[in-house]
């Protein structure tokens, strides 16, 4: 591969011998299959290193497609419902937002919108386009962005700590309401389990998975 | 050579976007976190090559000082206020965590006390413990430390759990007059705290962990 940028040589994927370095204390390996359900480890620091990728890009497609419609489901319906003497109050996200906008809590709006809306759908949309292309053997189009995009909004999903507020809140409004569940609950609950399913899945594989266009 | 050689030993960088190992030329890259590095780019995905995160110690000292100091508003104002006809009562997250023990849910008591109390102290605690002990190039307990980075990392981002928790009740609890949830400045503050301490924890380097001075290990 002739793709040298200045000073660096390319000694990746190509030969067989290629190398892996630990991201948490910088030790280098020489990369090895895994049996089905292995993880490799460092030896020196104990950070995961490489995992057996248990999951086709077709399984993944189709996991990211369903985890897409509920997550429609979660943003479009009702979390739950207050009650208090005959008076009924719900909320979908999207409300919740609008209304901590509206009473001076723009910070949280923000955040909200942010970690609850627009980095999920970014990373599901992302990573429905770019398995689209992986399953078909090829490179989606704007490959390297995308991936490094994917790898930079990674953390800033919390879709999961909120289902967890969503209990918490219950459990407080329990005490001076009637509180009844929506489906946007349940909706979060289901997409808290694909996120924890697919939330083990190393999107780096497909830099070695699928060809590098010719320079 | 050691049974466990390190890129810097062999003159390799890994890309830490996309995993690429790449060969350096000596003297090229700095190794010491502070280091401005000449534009290596990734030849695979483009992103900057770096042997470590730039200014790593700098930058989260900056982080994790202010969020520390944006926790303390976070603790002492009341993060939520709610009003009745006759009564009006502003909550902190302790007087908030104390409020779900006496009414009987202990279990999300402890879990909320944890995520709004016992992680965000842990933060402060753990990556200025990090910080001190790597910038002496101390070999003291590497592989602990090593473990409570990847720990601090993965569990942060819970600590946003009482600000929606807060931002839920203020948009279910609307019933005009007879009762209300109004969010307060000490939720915006602790929101801009788990903000902080998050970038505070991306932006320190684990691999200073294991540059110090000896080699032994
Ligand atoms: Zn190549
Ligand atoms: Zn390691
Ligand atoms: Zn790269």
């Amino acid at each position: 591969m002739a793709t040298a940028a200045r000073n660096t040589d390319c000694l990746h994927a190509h030969s067989s011998d290629a190398l892996l370095i630990c991201e948490h204390c910088d030790t280098v390996y020489r990369r090895r299959p895994l049996a089905r359900g292995e993880v490799a480890r460092c030896v020196r620091c104990g950070a995961e290193l490489d995992r057996h990728r248990a999951l086709s890009a077709n399984a993944l497609l189709a996991l990211i497609l369903t985890a897409m419609i509920v997550f429609v489901q979660a943003n479009i319906w009702p979390i739950f419902t207050l009650g208090l003497n005959g008076q009924f109050s719900a909320t979908t996200l999207w409300g919740m937002i609008v209304t901590m906008w509206e009473q001076g809590a723009q910070v949280v709006a923000v955040l909200a919108a942010a970690t609850l809306f627009f980095f999920p759908m970014t990373k599901m949309l992302v990573m429905g386009w770019l398995l689209w292309f992986a399953r078909l053997g090829r490179r989606a189009p704007g490959f390297a962005p995308l991936m490094v995009a994917l790898h930079r909004v990674g953390p800033w999903t919390m879709s999961e700590v909120f289902v967890l507020g969503a209990l918490v809140a219950i459990v407080k409004a329990h005490t001076y309401f009637e509180v009844v569940a929506d489906p946007g609950i349940y909706a979060y609950g289901a997409l808290t389990l694909l996120i924890t399913i697919f939330a083990g899945v190393d999107m780096r594989q497909l830099w070695e998975q699928t060809p590098e266009p010719k320079a | 050579m050691n049974a466990l050689p390190r890129a810097v030993d062999l003159d390799l960088i890994g890309c830490r976007m996309c995993g690429l190992v790449c060969r350096n030329v000596p003297g090229n890259v700095k190794l010491d976190g502070d280091g401005v590095d000449d534009a290596m780019a990734c030849p695979r995905c483009g992103s900057t090559l770096r042997r470590r995160k730039t200014n790593s110690y700098a930058r989260t000292w900056a982080l994790l000082i202010a969020g520390f100091l944006l926790y303390i508003p976070a603790n002492v104002l009341p993060i939520m206020r709610t009003a009745s006809l006759n009564d009006i009562d502003d909550n902190t997250i302790i007087s908030g965590v104390v409020e779900l023990w006496n009414n009987g849910s202990a279990d999300l008591a402890v879990i909320v006390f944890t995520a709004s109390i016992v992680v965000p102290m842990l933060k402060f605690l753990s990556l200025g413990m990090l910080l001190v002990s790597s910038q002496r190039g101390s070999d003291w307990a590497r592989p602990q430390r090593a473990r409570l980075y990847r720990l601090v990392e993965f569990i942060g981002y819970w600590s946003m759990l009482d600000v929606f928790v807060v931002a839920l009740l203020t948009a279910l609890v609307r019933f005009s007059v007879l009762s209300r949830v109004e969010p307060l400045p000490g939720v915006i503050f602790f929101g801009l705290t788990v903000v902080l301490t998050m970038l505070a924890s991306m932006s320190f380097d684990p691999r200073l962990i294991w540059d110090g001075r000896s080699n032994d290990d």
